[in-house]
């Protein structure tokens, strides 16, 4: 049973393969340098002139104002494992923040490429929902702020490939299926053909784990935001979606005892283990998930499966410890949670 | 922009200069492909950007007054350094982003302020624009009237742009 089962909620579109939905606006504000060339006292002017402008959104009782100058490193890691902020983020130096609310469906990353990357996040395949509302929250800015913008290229943004609207909507795939089946590349070629990116778990730069594909427009410039949604919606996502999904059939339908045993090997090592590479427990989750989707395992929730893949990660498990863990320790403490979170 | 030589949008684009002469070619992939052009959209966006930025005569490169990059730093960094830099070095970005953004030429999206913005109201210019040449070329003539008249009270609402035609 899922939260949504338990609360009464409808449950999320396509919740089986889309974990999430985002759609992302970049936005610079007008007569200052892009961050990169900026000097620490204009990417602090540049906060303060955004917090003002999304006041509502970045300073209200139910959103945080994280500085990540001044919080630790294990914290920005906790936010990157979250994917609140990229990588790119979390290392870099100077002034830098975001704004997260505290359901985690919004977060406002200020001085990472850009000025201002607003996000909306949602569960399962939604990125309408996402859209509206970042799209009201650049809307509430605009008022406040004068965003960099040019007649010919639009939104000025630091990388002239997020020019234009710079709107991204992306997908967050879970597509183990198609990877038993092989059938993988193909869905690469097709959204390569499309101008769609295939990322992996981290987005830009990662690896897939646990059978994590990000999928993101790469046009930004030529079509209205209309018409990058619509095609994000009707031409490949849809489609990845029902391709898993018959992939997964015919999983079933070609050796079903194979798969039950490997989906119910892949829990038993999950209940038992006592020390736990993280690459191992997202590919094995990844397994037990897909068991979970098919109905092949039951007494096990889907949205445990799916927050374990956030809390297994090592920034996590240090949070949780208290303290800096060894690698040793951090595949000890990882088996030790896993454990406990799906003993049966 | 379109290809020489069929519709398509253009997404190679050289210029030569011989004797004085100054030509330009625009190619869509198809025909780049048969003229043996490379197709630059093949290509990482770094790449792209330290192909075109290669200075030929350090001297001769300028840098943005805006924040002092010049297209060396830009190939360096793969990023321009401010909105500046997109009027300095208008036709070495042009052809990257438009070989970036597969042949995409104009924003088309939204604007700041809004649907009665100067710029919505130009987007919706050339819309009507684009509108009726489909007309007359499908002879919908009352169609087209109708998409004139539009067009006519838009431009009194807005003020002129200064090198751009509708």
């Amino acid at each position: 049973m899922t939260s949504h089962e338990r609360t009464g909620q409808a449950e999320p579109p396509d919740l089986d393969v889309v974990l999430t939905s985002r759609a992302r606006i970049a936005r610079n504000l007008s007569g200052l340098p892009f961050v990169h060339r900026a000097t620490a006292d204009q990417r602090q002017s540049v906060i303060s002139r955004v917090q003002l402008a999304l006041e509502p959104e970045c300073c209200s009782e139910t959103t945080t104002w994280v500085d990540l100058e001044s919080v630790s490193p294990l914290q920005r890691r906790v936010l990157y494992e979250r994917h609140l902020i990229s990588r790119q983020h979390a290392d870099q130096q100077g002034p830098r923040g975001v704004a997260v609310a505290q359901d985690e469906s919004m977060s406002v990353m200020v001085n990472e490429e850009d000025h201002v990357r607003m996000h909306a996040l949602s569960p399962g395949l939604q990125p309408h929902a996402c859209f509206e509302r970042v799209l009201a929250m650049d809307k509430a800015a605009e008022g406040a702020v004068e965003w960099a913008f040019h007649e010919r290229w639009g939104y000025q943004t630091a990388c002239p490939t997020n020019a234009g609207t710079g709107v991204r909507f992306s997908a967050m795939l879970h597509l183990p299926a198609l990877r038993l089946t092989r059938e993988l590349e193909k869905v690469r070629h097709a959204a390569k053909d499309l101008q769609l990116a295939v990322r992996g778990y981290y987005g830009e730069g990662s690896e897939s784990s646990g059978h994590f594909y990000q999928v993101s427009n790469q046009i930004t410039l030529g079509c209205t935001e209309e018409e990058l949604l619509d095609r994000f919606m009707s031409t490949i996502v849809p489609g990845i979606v029902e391709y898993e999904r018959s992939a997964r059939q015919a999983l079933l339908r070609r050796d079903r005892l194979a798969l039950e045993d490997r989906v119910h090997r892949d829990l038993a090592i999950l209940r038992s283990a006592r020390v736990m590479k993280v690459d191992e427990a997202m590919r094995r989750l990844s397994t037990v998930r897909l068991g979970v989707c098919l109905e092949l395992i039951p007494n096990v929730a889907l949205d445990c499966i799916n927050g374990l893949f956030q809390m297994i990660q090592s920034g996590h498990l240090q949070q949780q410890a208290g303290k800096s863990l060894s690698p040793p320790e951090s595949q000890a403490a990882r088996a030790e949670l896993l454990r406990q979170r799906l003993s049966g | 922009m379109k290809c020489d030589r069929c519709d398509r949008p253009a997404i190679v684009h050289q210029v030569i200069i011989s004797g004085g002469e100054h030509t330009e070619i625009h190619l869509c992939e198809v025909h780049a492909a048969e003229a043996g052009v490379p197709n630059p959209g093949k290509q990482p966006v770094n790449k792209l950007l330290a192909k075109i930025a290669t200075p030929t005569e350090p001297s001769a490169i300028p840098s943005c007054p805006g924040c002092g990059a010049t297209l060396a730093d830009i190939r360096k960094s793969s990023l321009l350094g401010c909105p500046q830099c997109y009027d300095t070095f208008e036709e070495a970005i042009g052809i990257m982003i438009e070989s970036a953004q597969a042949g995409g030429t104009r924003h088309v999206g939204r604007g700041p302020g809004g649907a009665e913005s100067v710029h919505a109201k130009r987007h919706e210019s050339r819309r009507l624009v684009e509108e009726l040449d489909r007309a007359v070329q499908a002879e919908q003539y009352e169609r087209a009237a109708e998409i004139k008249a539009k067009l006519g009270r838009l431009s009194e609402q807005q003020p002129p742009t200064s090198g751009e035609s509708l």
